[in-house]
Protein backbone atom coordinates (compact mmCIF):
# COMPACT_ATOMS: atom_id res chain seq x y z
CA UNK A 1 0.00 0.00 0.00
CA UNK A 2 0.82 3.75 -0.42
CA UNK A 3 2.17 5.13 2.24
CA UNK A 4 0.12 8.45 2.48
CA UNK A 5 1.67 11.11 3.99
CA UNK A 6 -1.02 12.57 5.89
CA UNK A 7 -2.53 9.28 7.56
CA UNK A 8 0.66 8.50 8.73
CA UNK A 9 0.96 11.64 10.79
CA UNK A 10 -2.22 11.77 11.33
CA UNK A 11 -1.52 7.88 13.06
CA UNK A 12 1.55 9.25 15.00
CA UNK A 13 0.63 12.77 16.18
CA UNK A 14 -2.77 11.94 17.45
CA UNK A 15 -1.83 8.20 19.20
CA UNK A 16 1.36 10.76 20.80
CA UNK A 17 -1.73 12.85 21.76
CA UNK A 18 -4.07 10.20 22.99
CA UNK A 19 -1.43 8.53 24.92
CA UNK A 20 -0.54 11.81 26.69
CA UNK A 21 -3.92 12.36 27.22
CA UNK A 22 -4.79 8.95 28.58
CA UNK A 23 -1.61 9.56 31.42
CA UNK A 24 -2.73 13.08 32.20
CA UNK A 25 -6.27 11.63 32.26
CA UNK A 26 -5.11 9.08 34.98
CA UNK A 27 -3.07 10.96 36.49
CA UNK A 28 -6.11 13.23 37.52
CA UNK A 29 -8.66 10.23 38.31
CA UNK A 30 -5.96 9.28 40.88
CA UNK A 31 -5.46 12.71 42.23
CA UNK A 32 -1.64 12.66 41.93
CA UNK A 33 -2.10 16.67 41.01
CA UNK A 34 1.15 18.55 40.12
CA UNK A 35 2.96 19.19 42.76
CA UNK A 36 6.00 21.21 41.83
CA UNK A 37 7.40 22.05 44.83
CA UNK A 38 7.65 18.72 46.53
CA UNK A 39 10.82 17.26 46.79
CA UNK A 40 11.80 14.48 44.51
CA UNK A 41 12.01 10.83 45.20
CA UNK A 42 15.11 10.97 43.35
CA UNK A 43 18.23 13.05 43.09
CA UNK A 44 18.27 11.59 39.49
CA UNK A 45 15.64 13.63 38.12
CA UNK A 46 16.83 17.41 39.61
CA UNK A 47 17.38 18.76 36.08
CA UNK A 48 13.69 18.99 35.87
CA UNK A 49 13.67 21.05 39.18
CA UNK A 50 15.38 23.61 36.93
CA UNK A 51 13.21 26.88 36.43
CA UNK A 52 9.99 25.48 35.55
CA UNK A 53 8.49 27.85 32.87
CA UNK A 54 4.86 27.25 34.39
CA UNK A 55 5.01 27.70 38.13
CA UNK A 56 1.28 26.88 38.86
CA UNK A 57 0.60 23.46 39.15
CA UNK A 58 -3.03 23.66 38.00
CA UNK A 59 -2.07 25.60 34.50
CA UNK A 60 0.94 23.33 34.40
CA UNK A 61 -1.54 20.44 34.12
CA UNK A 62 -3.71 22.44 31.92
CA UNK A 63 -1.06 23.55 29.34
CA UNK A 64 0.08 19.58 29.22
CA UNK A 65 -4.07 19.19 28.48
CA UNK A 66 -3.42 21.25 25.51
CA UNK A 67 -0.55 19.90 24.38
CA UNK A 68 -2.73 17.15 23.63
CA UNK A 69 -5.36 18.52 22.47
CA UNK A 70 -3.28 20.61 19.56
CA UNK A 71 -1.76 16.96 18.82
CA UNK A 72 -4.88 15.03 18.09
CA UNK A 73 -6.74 18.26 16.16
CA UNK A 74 -3.30 18.29 14.33
CA UNK A 75 -3.79 14.78 13.51
CA UNK A 76 -7.05 15.10 12.61
CA UNK A 77 -6.45 17.78 10.62
CA UNK A 78 -3.66 15.82 8.52
CA UNK A 79 -6.46 12.94 7.68
CA UNK A 80 -8.69 15.04 6.36
CA UNK A 81 -5.91 16.01 3.73
CA UNK A 82 -6.22 12.42 2.59
CA UNK A 83 -9.69 13.40 1.77
CA UNK A 84 -10.98 13.86 -2.15
CA UNK A 85 -14.28 16.20 -0.46
CA UNK A 86 -12.80 17.34 3.03
CA UNK A 87 -15.25 19.91 3.19
CA UNK A 88 -17.76 16.58 3.59
CA UNK A 89 -16.24 15.33 6.52
CA UNK A 90 -18.60 15.76 8.92
CA UNK A 91 -20.63 12.95 7.28
CA UNK A 92 -18.04 10.76 8.48
CA UNK A 93 -19.74 10.64 11.76
CA UNK A 94 -23.25 9.21 10.71
CA UNK A 95 -22.36 5.45 10.13
CA UNK A 96 -21.04 4.59 13.83
CA UNK A 97 -23.13 1.25 13.76
CA UNK A 98 -21.01 -0.26 11.04
CA UNK A 99 -17.84 1.31 10.06
CA UNK A 100 -14.97 2.01 12.51
CA UNK A 101 -13.64 5.09 10.53
CA UNK A 102 -16.98 6.66 11.85
CA UNK A 103 -16.68 4.97 15.23
CA UNK A 104 -13.44 6.53 14.99
CA UNK A 105 -14.41 9.86 14.63
CA UNK A 106 -17.55 9.85 16.95
CA UNK A 107 -14.77 9.12 19.79
CA UNK A 108 -12.01 11.54 18.73
CA UNK A 109 -14.70 14.33 19.15
CA UNK A 110 -16.61 12.83 22.51
CA UNK A 111 -12.71 13.15 23.74
CA UNK A 112 -12.63 16.39 23.29
CA UNK A 113 -16.17 17.08 25.58
CA UNK A 114 -14.19 15.93 29.08
CA UNK A 115 -10.83 17.30 27.55
CA UNK A 116 -12.21 20.77 26.96
CA UNK A 117 -14.11 20.64 30.65
CA UNK A 118 -10.84 19.73 32.57
CA UNK A 119 -8.41 22.49 30.89
CA UNK A 120 -11.56 25.22 31.51
CA UNK A 121 -12.15 23.80 34.78
CA UNK A 122 -7.95 23.97 35.64
CA UNK A 123 -7.86 27.47 34.14
CA UNK A 124 -10.73 28.81 35.92
CA UNK A 125 -9.87 27.47 39.34
CA UNK A 126 -6.04 27.33 39.18
CA UNK A 127 -5.42 26.97 42.86
CA UNK A 128 -6.70 23.49 42.94
CA UNK A 129 -4.91 21.63 45.78
CA UNK A 130 -6.64 18.44 45.19
CA UNK A 131 -8.66 17.29 42.04
CA UNK A 132 -13.18 17.90 42.68
CA UNK A 133 -14.76 14.91 41.91
CA UNK A 134 -15.75 16.20 38.91
CA UNK A 135 -12.13 16.77 37.74
CA UNK A 136 -11.47 13.05 38.50
CA UNK A 137 -14.61 11.96 36.80
CA UNK A 138 -13.41 14.04 33.61
CA UNK A 139 -10.11 12.12 33.66
CA UNK A 140 -11.81 8.79 33.84
CA UNK A 141 -13.99 9.71 30.63
CA UNK A 142 -11.13 10.99 29.11
CA UNK A 143 -9.22 7.90 29.67
CA UNK A 144 -11.70 5.47 28.19
CA UNK A 145 -12.21 8.35 25.25
CA UNK A 146 -8.31 7.98 24.63
CA UNK A 147 -8.09 4.02 24.55
CA UNK A 148 -11.68 4.03 22.66
CA UNK A 149 -10.48 6.51 19.91
CA UNK A 150 -7.31 4.09 19.59
CA UNK A 151 -8.65 1.40 19.35
CA UNK A 152 -10.73 2.53 16.49
CA UNK A 153 -7.80 3.82 14.48
CA UNK A 154 -6.79 0.06 14.85
CA UNK A 155 -10.02 -1.54 13.89
CA UNK A 156 -9.77 0.64 10.76
CA UNK A 157 -6.77 -1.40 9.30
CA UNK A 158 -7.48 -4.49 11.08
CA UNK A 159 -10.81 -5.07 10.15
CA UNK A 160 -9.66 -4.99 6.07
CA UNK A 161 -9.33 -8.81 5.08
CA UNK A 162 -7.80 -8.02 1.86
CA UNK A 163 -4.52 -6.39 3.08
CA UNK A 164 -2.78 -9.74 4.84
CA UNK A 165 -0.35 -7.70 7.00
CA UNK A 166 -3.23 -5.03 8.62
CA UNK A 167 -5.78 -8.03 9.15
CA UNK A 168 -3.62 -9.27 11.77
CA UNK A 169 -3.77 -9.86 15.57
CA UNK A 170 -1.47 -7.80 16.63
CA UNK A 171 -2.61 -4.68 14.78
CA UNK A 172 -4.63 -3.39 17.61
CA UNK A 173 -2.10 -4.63 20.46
CA UNK A 174 1.20 -2.53 18.70
CA UNK A 175 -1.17 0.68 18.07
CA UNK A 176 -2.09 0.90 21.88
CA UNK A 177 1.42 0.13 23.02
CA UNK A 178 2.74 3.08 20.68
CA UNK A 179 0.65 5.27 21.58
CA UNK A 180 0.96 4.95 25.27
CA UNK A 181 4.55 4.69 24.35
CA UNK A 182 4.97 7.97 22.25
CA UNK A 183 2.46 9.79 25.18
CA UNK A 184 4.54 8.41 27.83
CA UNK A 185 7.52 10.12 25.86
CA UNK A 186 5.59 13.25 25.30
CA UNK A 187 5.32 13.90 28.77
CA UNK A 188 8.41 13.20 30.25
CA UNK A 189 9.80 15.80 27.81
CA UNK A 190 7.09 18.25 29.05
CA UNK A 191 8.29 17.29 32.53
CA UNK A 192 11.73 19.06 32.02
CA UNK A 193 9.47 22.03 31.48
CA UNK A 194 8.20 21.48 34.83
CA UNK A 195 4.62 20.50 32.82
CA UNK A 196 2.83 19.12 35.12
CA UNK A 197 4.92 17.66 37.58
CA UNK A 198 8.09 16.12 38.71
CA UNK A 199 7.07 14.01 41.27
CA UNK A 200 5.59 11.33 38.85
CA UNK A 201 8.41 11.41 36.26
CA UNK A 202 10.90 9.20 37.42
CA UNK A 203 8.21 6.50 37.46
CA UNK A 204 6.72 7.46 34.18
CA UNK A 205 10.16 7.52 32.61
CA UNK A 206 11.16 4.15 34.17
CA UNK A 207 7.51 2.38 33.33
CA UNK A 208 8.31 3.93 29.58
CA UNK A 209 11.53 2.32 29.42
CA UNK A 210 11.04 -1.17 31.27
CA UNK A 211 7.62 -2.03 30.75
CA UNK A 212 6.04 -0.12 27.45
CA UNK A 213 8.94 0.50 25.16
CA UNK A 214 9.57 -3.49 25.48
CA UNK A 215 6.18 -4.48 25.18
CA UNK A 216 6.11 -2.21 22.32
CA UNK A 217 9.18 -3.31 20.54
CA UNK A 218 7.96 -7.18 21.27
CA UNK A 219 4.69 -6.79 19.94
CA UNK A 220 6.08 -5.33 16.71
CA UNK A 221 8.83 -8.22 16.40
CA UNK A 222 6.17 -10.66 16.68
CA UNK A 223 3.38 -8.80 14.28
CA UNK A 224 6.50 -8.89 11.51
CA UNK A 225 6.98 -12.59 12.10
CA UNK A 226 3.08 -12.74 11.63
CA UNK A 227 2.88 -11.06 8.51
CA UNK A 228 6.23 -12.75 7.08
CA UNK A 229 4.57 -16.35 7.76
CA UNK A 230 2.42 -15.28 4.58
CA UNK A 231 3.12 -15.06 0.70
CA UNK A 232 1.96 -12.81 -1.65
CA UNK A 233 -1.37 -13.74 -2.97
CA UNK A 234 -1.48 -15.35 -6.45
CA UNK A 235 -3.52 -14.85 -9.76
CA UNK A 236 -4.38 -18.75 -9.77
CA UNK A 237 -6.35 -17.67 -6.35
CA UNK A 238 -7.73 -14.54 -7.44
CA UNK A 239 -8.58 -15.75 -10.76
CA UNK A 240 -9.86 -19.53 -9.97
CA UNK A 241 -7.95 -20.59 -12.83
CA UNK A 242 -5.58 -22.49 -10.69
CA UNK A 243 -7.70 -25.36 -10.72
CA UNK A 244 -6.85 -25.95 -14.75
CA UNK A 245 -2.82 -25.23 -14.23
CA UNK A 246 -0.54 -22.61 -13.06
CA UNK A 247 -1.52 -19.07 -14.14
CA UNK A 248 0.88 -16.44 -15.25
CA UNK A 249 -0.29 -12.83 -16.43
CA UNK A 250 1.20 -12.19 -19.39
CA UNK A 251 -0.51 -8.58 -20.14
CA UNK A 252 -1.65 -5.98 -17.87
CA UNK A 253 -5.07 -4.47 -19.03
CA UNK A 254 -3.67 -1.20 -19.21
CA UNK A 255 -0.22 0.55 -20.13
CA UNK A 256 0.32 2.96 -17.82
CA UNK A 257 -0.43 3.06 -14.27
CA UNK A 258 -4.01 3.32 -13.02
CA UNK A 259 -5.48 4.29 -9.21
CA UNK A 260 -5.04 0.38 -8.39
CA UNK A 261 -1.46 -0.61 -9.37
CA UNK A 262 -0.47 3.29 -7.72
CA UNK A 263 -2.08 3.07 -4.25
CA UNK A 264 -1.29 -0.44 -3.56
CA UNK A 265 1.50 -1.43 -5.88
CA UNK A 266 4.13 0.12 -3.85
CA UNK A 267 7.67 -2.28 -3.62
CA UNK A 268 10.49 -0.11 -2.05
CA UNK A 269 9.38 -0.79 1.19
CA UNK A 270 9.65 -4.60 1.66
CA UNK A 271 13.04 -4.08 -1.04
CA UNK A 272 14.60 -2.31 2.28
CA UNK A 273 11.81 -3.93 4.95
CA UNK A 274 14.69 -5.34 6.92
CA UNK A 275 16.99 -2.13 7.60
CA UNK A 276 13.60 0.09 8.50
CA UNK A 277 12.40 -2.20 10.78
CA UNK A 278 15.61 -2.40 12.72
CA UNK A 279 16.21 1.09 13.27
CA UNK A 280 12.72 1.58 14.12
CA UNK A 281 13.02 -1.33 16.78
CA UNK A 282 16.06 0.36 18.24
CA UNK A 283 14.73 3.60 18.47
CA UNK A 284 11.87 2.89 19.97
CA UNK A 285 13.83 0.83 22.40
CA UNK A 286 16.27 3.03 23.05
CA UNK A 287 14.83 6.40 23.04
CA UNK A 288 13.77 6.28 26.76
CA UNK A 289 16.89 5.09 28.03
CA UNK A 290 19.15 7.85 26.06
CA UNK A 291 16.47 10.38 28.03
CA UNK A 292 18.41 9.88 31.50
CA UNK A 293 22.42 10.43 30.18
CA UNK A 294 21.13 13.35 27.65
CA UNK A 295 19.45 15.34 30.63
CA UNK A 296 22.22 14.42 33.20
CA UNK A 297 24.51 15.59 30.55
CA UNK A 298 23.06 18.19 28.53
CA UNK A 299 20.48 19.59 30.74
CA UNK A 300 16.05 18.99 30.00
CA UNK A 301 16.19 20.53 26.41
CA UNK A 302 18.86 18.01 24.96
CA UNK A 303 16.18 15.66 27.01
CA UNK A 304 14.24 16.26 23.75
CA UNK A 305 16.34 14.50 21.56
CA UNK A 306 15.18 11.40 22.77
CA UNK A 307 11.58 12.25 22.28
CA UNK A 308 12.62 13.36 18.44
CA UNK A 309 14.36 9.87 18.33
CA UNK A 310 11.13 8.07 19.90
CA UNK A 311 8.71 9.89 17.45
CA UNK A 312 11.14 9.25 14.37
CA UNK A 313 11.28 5.15 14.90
CA UNK A 314 7.07 5.49 15.62
CA UNK A 315 6.74 7.35 12.25
CA UNK A 316 9.65 4.64 10.60
CA UNK A 317 7.05 2.02 12.13
CA UNK A 318 4.03 3.54 10.88
CA UNK A 319 5.69 4.46 7.22
CA UNK A 320 6.37 0.29 7.35
CA UNK A 321 2.99 -0.34 8.67
CA UNK A 322 1.82 1.00 5.02
CA UNK A 323 4.60 0.69 2.97
CA UNK A 324 4.68 -3.16 3.39
CA UNK A 325 1.11 -3.97 3.47
CA UNK A 326 0.35 -6.11 0.34
CA UNK A 327 -3.31 -5.86 -1.03
CA UNK A 328 -5.34 -8.68 -2.47
CA UNK A 329 -5.93 -7.03 -6.17
CA UNK A 330 -2.26 -6.95 -6.78
CA UNK A 331 -2.37 -10.35 -7.80
CA UNK A 332 -4.70 -9.78 -10.73
CA UNK A 333 -1.52 -7.48 -11.80
CA UNK A 334 0.86 -10.94 -10.99
CA UNK A 335 2.82 -8.31 -8.80
CA UNK B 1 -27.57 3.68 5.86
CA UNK B 2 -24.11 1.74 5.20
CA UNK B 3 -25.27 -1.32 7.21
CA UNK B 4 -26.47 -4.28 4.81
CA UNK B 5 -30.24 -4.98 3.77
CA UNK B 6 -31.14 -7.80 4.41
CA UNK B 7 -31.07 -10.26 1.66
CA UNK B 8 -32.60 -9.81 -1.28
CA UNK B 9 -34.31 -12.56 -3.43
CA UNK B 10 -33.09 -10.58 -6.63
CA UNK B 11 -29.49 -10.39 -6.94
CA UNK B 12 -28.48 -8.78 -10.45
CA UNK B 13 -25.25 -9.58 -11.37
CA UNK B 14 -22.79 -10.66 -14.68
CA UNK B 15 -21.65 -14.09 -15.94
CA UNK B 16 -18.59 -14.24 -17.53
CA UNK B 17 -17.79 -16.80 -19.89
CA UNK B 18 -13.96 -16.96 -19.97
CA UNK B 19 -14.25 -19.52 -22.27
CA UNK B 20 -15.56 -17.19 -24.85
CA UNK B 21 -13.65 -14.33 -24.07
CA UNK B 22 -11.73 -13.10 -26.64
CA UNK B 23 -9.94 -10.51 -24.64
CA UNK B 24 -11.05 -7.28 -27.35
CA UNK B 25 -11.64 -5.10 -24.34
CA UNK B 26 -14.87 -4.32 -25.94
CA UNK B 27 -16.32 -4.39 -22.94
CA UNK B 28 -14.26 -2.07 -21.26
CA UNK B 29 -14.46 0.35 -23.60
CA UNK B 30 -18.26 0.60 -23.86
CA UNK B 31 -18.30 0.93 -20.32
CA UNK B 32 -16.31 3.88 -20.18
CA UNK B 33 -18.27 5.59 -22.59
CA UNK B 34 -21.47 5.03 -21.43
CA UNK B 35 -20.87 5.55 -17.74
CA UNK B 36 -18.44 9.02 -19.11
CA UNK B 37 -21.94 10.23 -20.23
CA UNK B 38 -24.77 8.30 -18.40
CA UNK B 39 -26.48 9.39 -15.17
CA UNK B 40 -23.29 8.72 -13.21
CA UNK B 41 -20.59 10.10 -15.56
CA UNK B 42 -18.52 11.96 -16.39
CA UNK B 43 -15.47 9.71 -15.68
CA UNK B 44 -12.77 11.93 -16.60
CA UNK B 45 -9.06 11.18 -17.53
CA UNK B 46 -6.02 12.94 -16.08
CA UNK B 47 -3.45 13.31 -19.64
CA UNK B 48 -5.79 11.70 -21.94
CA UNK B 49 -3.72 12.38 -24.70
CA UNK B 50 -0.38 12.81 -23.25
CA UNK B 51 2.71 11.10 -21.93
CA UNK B 52 0.71 9.09 -18.59
CA UNK B 53 -2.88 8.77 -19.30
CA UNK B 54 -4.61 8.12 -15.97
CA UNK B 55 -8.63 7.40 -15.32
CA UNK B 56 -11.42 5.62 -14.12
CA UNK B 57 -12.29 2.75 -15.55
CA UNK B 58 -14.95 0.19 -14.24
CA UNK B 59 -13.72 -3.02 -16.28
CA UNK B 60 -10.29 -4.30 -16.49
CA UNK B 61 -9.29 -6.86 -19.02
CA UNK B 62 -6.42 -9.17 -17.36
CA UNK B 63 -4.84 -11.72 -19.52
CA UNK B 64 -3.18 -15.35 -18.58
CA UNK B 65 -1.00 -17.64 -19.71
CA UNK B 66 -2.34 -21.01 -17.88
CA UNK B 67 0.16 -23.66 -17.74
CA UNK B 68 -1.26 -27.11 -17.97
CA UNK B 69 0.65 -30.45 -18.07
CA UNK B 70 -0.71 -33.38 -20.47
CA UNK B 71 0.48 -36.86 -21.56
CA UNK B 72 2.23 -34.78 -24.52
CA UNK B 73 4.29 -32.12 -22.56
CA UNK B 74 3.48 -28.88 -21.43
CA UNK B 75 0.89 -26.72 -22.91
CA UNK B 76 -0.13 -22.99 -22.62
CA UNK B 77 -4.19 -21.91 -22.31
CA UNK B 78 -5.09 -18.34 -22.92
CA UNK B 79 -7.36 -17.24 -20.70
CA UNK B 80 -9.03 -13.10 -21.19
CA UNK B 81 -10.20 -12.43 -17.70
CA UNK B 82 -12.50 -8.99 -17.52
CA UNK B 83 -12.48 -8.28 -13.67
CA UNK B 84 -15.42 -5.22 -12.46
CA UNK B 85 -17.35 -5.19 -9.56
CA UNK B 86 -19.60 -8.26 -8.29
CA UNK B 87 -21.98 -6.48 -6.60
CA UNK B 88 -21.25 -9.29 -3.46
CA UNK B 89 -24.39 -10.33 -1.42
CA UNK B 90 -22.05 -9.36 2.01
CA UNK B 91 -20.17 -6.29 0.77
CA UNK B 92 -17.36 -5.27 2.84
CA UNK B 93 -17.08 -1.67 0.47
CA UNK B 94 -20.58 -1.19 1.98
CA UNK B 95 -19.73 -1.51 5.63
CA UNK B 96 -16.47 0.58 5.98
CA UNK B 97 -17.98 3.94 4.47
CA UNK B 98 -18.22 5.81 7.04
CA UNK B 99 -20.75 8.50 5.86
CA UNK B 100 -23.10 6.39 4.10
CA UNK B 101 -22.57 7.08 0.62
CA UNK B 102 -21.53 3.61 -0.74
CA UNK B 103 -25.02 1.36 -0.56
CA UNK B 104 -26.61 -2.00 -1.38
CA UNK B 105 -29.92 -1.84 -3.06
CA UNK B 106 -32.44 -3.72 -1.08
CA UNK B 107 -34.08 -4.19 -4.12
CA UNK B 108 -31.99 -5.53 -6.44
CA UNK B 109 -28.69 -6.36 -4.67
CA UNK B 110 -26.10 -3.56 -6.81
CA UNK B 111 -24.10 -2.04 -5.21
CA UNK B 112 -23.83 1.93 -5.45
CA UNK B 113 -21.63 4.84 -4.28
CA UNK B 114 -23.67 8.12 -3.82
CA UNK B 115 -21.81 11.08 -5.56
CA UNK B 116 -22.84 13.70 -3.26
CA UNK B 117 -22.18 12.03 0.34
CA UNK B 118 -18.42 10.19 -0.81
CA UNK B 119 -16.07 12.51 1.13
CA UNK B 120 -13.43 10.45 -0.72
CA UNK B 121 -11.67 8.45 2.42
CA UNK B 122 -10.72 5.31 0.05
CA UNK B 123 -11.41 2.78 2.96
CA UNK B 124 -13.71 0.95 0.31
CA UNK B 125 -11.15 0.52 -2.63
CA UNK B 126 -8.76 -0.88 0.35
CA UNK B 127 -11.55 -2.91 1.73
CA UNK B 128 -12.43 -4.34 -1.76
CA UNK B 129 -9.98 -7.55 -2.80
CA UNK B 130 -11.34 -7.60 -6.30
CA UNK B 131 -9.82 -3.92 -7.41
CA UNK B 132 -13.36 -2.80 -8.36
CA UNK B 133 -13.39 0.78 -7.09
CA UNK B 134 -11.44 3.63 -8.09
CA UNK B 135 -11.82 7.54 -7.37
CA UNK B 136 -11.39 10.10 -9.71
CA UNK B 137 -8.75 12.87 -8.55
CA UNK B 138 -10.80 15.17 -10.95
CA UNK B 139 -14.25 14.28 -8.86
CA UNK B 140 -12.37 13.61 -5.59
CA UNK B 141 -15.09 10.70 -5.20
CA UNK B 142 -15.29 7.09 -5.75
CA UNK B 143 -16.32 5.50 -8.51
CA UNK B 144 -17.66 2.01 -9.55
CA UNK B 145 -19.76 -0.10 -11.91
CA UNK B 146 -23.16 0.44 -11.44
CA UNK B 147 -24.33 -2.45 -13.67
CA UNK B 148 -25.35 0.14 -16.04
CA UNK B 149 -28.69 1.17 -13.38
CA UNK B 150 -29.61 3.73 -15.34
CA UNK B 151 -29.63 1.39 -18.73
CA UNK B 152 -31.23 -1.65 -17.25
CA UNK B 153 -34.00 -0.19 -15.95
CA UNK B 154 -34.67 2.63 -18.49
CA UNK B 155 -37.89 2.24 -20.22
CA UNK B 156 -37.68 4.39 -23.24
CA UNK B 157 -35.02 2.07 -24.59
CA UNK B 158 -36.13 -1.30 -26.38
CA UNK B 159 -36.61 -4.07 -24.00
CA UNK B 160 -33.84 -6.08 -25.44
CA UNK B 161 -31.29 -2.96 -24.75
CA UNK B 162 -31.44 -2.72 -21.07
CA UNK B 163 -28.68 -4.51 -20.14
CA UNK B 164 -25.60 -3.36 -19.18
CA UNK B 165 -23.12 -1.52 -21.59
CA UNK B 166 -20.44 -4.21 -21.08
CA UNK B 167 -23.20 -7.04 -21.95
CA UNK B 168 -24.68 -5.25 -24.84
CA UNK B 169 -21.20 -4.31 -26.40
CA UNK B 170 -19.37 -8.11 -26.44
CA UNK B 171 -18.88 -9.39 -29.54
CA UNK B 172 -18.33 -13.16 -28.77
CA UNK B 173 -21.75 -13.09 -26.54
CA UNK B 174 -19.33 -13.90 -23.48
CA UNK B 175 -20.87 -11.22 -20.70
CA UNK B 176 -24.33 -12.16 -19.39
CA UNK B 177 -26.69 -10.02 -17.55
CA UNK B 178 -29.89 -11.50 -15.12
CA UNK B 179 -31.62 -12.70 -11.85
CA UNK B 180 -28.71 -15.04 -10.12
CA UNK B 181 -31.16 -14.98 -7.02
CA UNK B 182 -34.04 -17.02 -9.55
CA UNK B 183 -32.66 -20.19 -10.26
CA UNK B 184 -34.90 -20.65 -13.08
CA UNK B 185 -33.37 -17.55 -14.76
CA UNK B 186 -31.09 -18.40 -17.75
CA UNK B 187 -27.96 -16.80 -16.09
CA UNK B 188 -28.73 -19.74 -13.29
CA UNK B 189 -28.57 -22.19 -15.40
CA UNK B 190 -25.73 -21.42 -17.25
CA UNK B 191 -23.84 -21.30 -14.05
CA UNK B 192 -24.86 -24.31 -13.45
CA UNK B 193 -24.52 -26.73 -16.75
CA UNK B 194 -21.07 -24.68 -16.93
CA UNK B 195 -20.12 -24.98 -13.13
CA UNK B 196 -19.72 -21.05 -12.73
CA UNK B 197 -17.70 -20.30 -10.16
CA UNK B 198 -17.20 -16.95 -7.56
CA UNK B 199 -14.23 -15.22 -6.88
CA UNK B 200 -11.62 -15.58 -3.74
CA UNK B 201 -14.82 -17.10 -1.72
CA UNK B 202 -12.12 -17.04 1.30
CA UNK B 203 -13.03 -13.71 1.91
CA UNK B 204 -16.75 -14.25 2.82
CA UNK B 205 -18.15 -11.51 0.51
CA UNK B 206 -20.31 -13.82 -1.20
CA UNK B 207 -19.81 -12.19 -5.06
CA UNK B 208 -23.05 -12.77 -7.14
CA UNK B 209 -21.06 -12.84 -10.34
CA UNK B 210 -19.78 -15.79 -11.80
CA UNK B 211 -16.95 -16.78 -13.97
CA UNK B 212 -17.52 -20.00 -16.32
CA UNK B 213 -14.23 -21.93 -16.78
CA UNK B 214 -13.07 -22.26 -20.24
CA UNK B 215 -14.06 -25.25 -22.11
CA UNK B 216 -11.56 -28.26 -21.99
CA UNK B 217 -9.19 -27.91 -25.24
CA UNK B 218 -9.83 -30.38 -28.48
CA UNK B 219 -6.49 -30.41 -29.52
CA UNK B 220 -6.70 -34.03 -28.95
CA UNK B 221 -4.50 -33.74 -25.72
CA UNK B 222 -7.61 -34.22 -23.69
CA UNK B 223 -9.39 -37.10 -25.78
CA UNK B 224 -9.13 -40.50 -24.55
CA UNK B 225 -7.56 -42.71 -27.24
CA UNK B 226 -10.75 -44.35 -29.25
CA UNK B 227 -11.59 -48.18 -27.63
CA UNK B 228 -9.46 -50.53 -29.74
CA UNK B 229 -11.37 -52.94 -32.27
CA UNK B 230 -12.62 -55.53 -31.89
CA UNK B 231 -11.47 -58.49 -33.88
CA UNK B 232 -12.87 -61.00 -35.41
CA UNK B 233 -12.30 -64.37 -36.50
CA UNK B 234 -14.31 -64.44 -39.96
CA UNK B 235 -13.27 -67.98 -40.60
CA UNK B 236 -14.82 -69.43 -37.42
CA UNK B 237 -18.39 -67.57 -38.38
CA UNK B 238 -21.06 -70.04 -39.78
CA UNK B 239 -21.36 -69.97 -43.35
CA UNK B 240 -24.49 -67.70 -43.61
CA UNK B 241 -23.19 -65.38 -41.10
CA UNK B 242 -19.86 -64.86 -43.17
CA UNK B 243 -21.48 -64.07 -46.13
CA UNK B 244 -23.73 -61.07 -44.15
CA UNK B 245 -20.45 -60.03 -42.58
CA UNK B 246 -19.04 -59.91 -46.50
CA UNK B 247 -21.79 -57.80 -47.29
CA UNK B 248 -22.12 -55.50 -44.11
CA UNK B 249 -18.55 -54.62 -45.03
CA UNK B 250 -18.59 -53.74 -48.22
Amino acid sequence: MRPTFSIICFTVLSGAGYGLLFLLGLATAFGVMPTLRSQLPLELARFALANPLIPNPSLALATALAVGAILVAAGLLCSLGHLGKPARAWRALSQWRSSWLSREGVFSLLSFVPLLGMIVDLIARPTLSSPSMALRACGVLLCLGCVATVVCTAHIYSSLKPIRAWHDRHVVPGYLYLSLYSGALLLTALATLGIPTQTTVVALWLGNALIVAPCAAVSKWRYWRSIDAHGPPRAGAATGLDRLGSVRSFEQPHTEENYLTHEMGFVLARKHSRTLRAFALWSILLAPISWLPLAWLGGGSIAWLSLALGLLGVFVERWLFFAEARHAVMAYYGR
Amino acid sequence: MTTLPPPSAKKLGLVIDLDTCVGCHACAVACKEWNDGGDFGPLPDSDPYGKAPNGVWFNRVHSYAVEQATPQGSRELTVHFPRSCLHCETPACVTVCPTGASYKRAEDGIVLVDDDKCIGCQLCAWACPYGAREISPQRGTMQKCTLCVDRIYNETLDEADRQPACVMACPTRARHFGDLGDVESAVSKLVAERDGYALMPEFGYQPVNRYLPPRPRRDGADVKPPPREETLDRERLPGVLRWLDRVLSR
